[in-house]
């Protein structure tokens, strides 16, 4: 009953610049976002490895990859699972786009998009279109349970060429 | 604030260009968008049959193809063999034998379903070597995705995503009141 004025809940809004970072890509590669600059970027946070639901929603992504690529974006993966364990995943999934290792400190960047479980100790299952200018210009965050699909992405991107104001 | 969506069906059932069972007349339709090598289409396969056989001509039936290569390296393939089979005009035998051999979809296997069925198998060879359905699969597997298919078998009653239990029962239960709101 009491009100307070509540930490913001949900992920980071469209209309926000999305945080920087830069997270290992592979055993002695860091990927930065503000190296995608200039093209629109799809994260796609994700709770874990192996998990049944990460692994149908990540291999649709690769069915879907060719239509990400028709708007020039670059799709990547984070969760907090370290990078041999996205390696060994990525391999044996035939996931062919980056997945990121949020495991030092842990969580911090799925943190900084709110995007993280305290609770499980690991990434949220939400998604953010940012565009070209590093502006996020849609998040969603998904019952833990349930496949976003893709056609969220797809109509955030579409509405990128489309959205006007810049 | 972020976004939520009803996922709803972007491309209509199109007698011309879909694989149906049942009559257009029928008071609710059931879109499943599926992959002949996945498991749980698999499974799904004879609780459709059976909610078929339940509701008669109360409920129409479309299947679209959704193979995902990525994780079932036959499904492209089989998903070209029924096209193949549609082109002589039998799609749903095809269907049907597909998922009822799931775990054996390789070109040997396509080929001998489609002598057991009787199609012209030269024919058939050659379309499935030139690949030459491809693109009306690559449309449906769109389409499936534009319309928020999240993984196989995603189903739509009535245009909109059903994400509950495909048990029969369940089934049939939601089929029903779609048709009773739609009728």
């Amino acid at each position: 009953m009491t009100s307070r004025s509540a930490a913001p809940t949900g992920p980071i809004e469209p209309g926000t610049e999305a945080p920087d970072f830069a997270l290992r890509s592979t055993p002695d590669q860091l990927l930065s976002l503000s190296e995608c600059r200039g093209r629109p970027v799809i994260l796609a946070f994700y709770p874990e490895d192996w998990s049944p639901v990460c692994s149908d929603q990540l291999g649709l992504y690769q069915a879907v990859l060719p239509e990400f690529e028709r708007f020039g974006a670059q799709l990547i993966g984070i969760s907090v699972d370290g990078i041999w364990c996205h390696l060994a995943f990525a391999r044996e999934r035939n996931l062919h786009f980056p997945l990121l290792a949020d495991f030092e400190p842990k969580g911090d960047v799925s943190r900084a998009y709110r995007a993280y479980r305290a609770q499980d100790g690991t990434s949220e299952r939400a998604l953010f279109v940012i565009d070209a200018d590093g502006i996020v210009r849609w998040s969603y965050v998904s019952p833990v349970a349930v496949n976003p699909g893709a056609d969220g992405i797809l109509n955030a991107l579409q509405n990128l060429g489309t959205g006007g104001a810049g | 604030m972020s976004t939520t969506w009803e996922s709803r069906l972007v491309v209509p059932v199109a007698e011309a260009r879909d694989h149906i069972q049942g009559s257009a007349n029928a008071p609710v339709t059931l879109v499943e968008y599926g992959d002949f090598q996945c498991p749980y289409c698999g499974r799904a396969y004879p609780i459709v049959k059976e909610v078929q056989a339940r509701m008669g001509d109360r409920v129409r039936f479309v299947f679209r193809h959704f193979p995902i290569s990525t994780s079932h390296p036959y499904a492209e393939q089989a998903a070209e063999a029924a096209e193949a089979g549609a082109a002589q005009g039998r799609f749903w035998e095809m269907h049907d034998h597909l998922f009822e051999n799931q775990k054996r979809l390789r070109n040997e296997d396509l080929h001998r379903y489609a002598e057991e069925l009787g199609l012209d198998t030269e024919r058939f060879d050659q379309e499935l070597a030139g690949h030459i359905y491809a693109d009306r699969i690559h449309e449906d597997f769109l389409g499936g995705v534009r319309s928020g298919v999240n993984g196989t078998p995603t189903f739509y009653i009535d245009g909109t995503r059903y994400d509950g239990s495909y048990e029969a029962d369940d089934l049939v239960v939601a089929l029903e009141q779609a048709a009773q709101e739609g009728g």
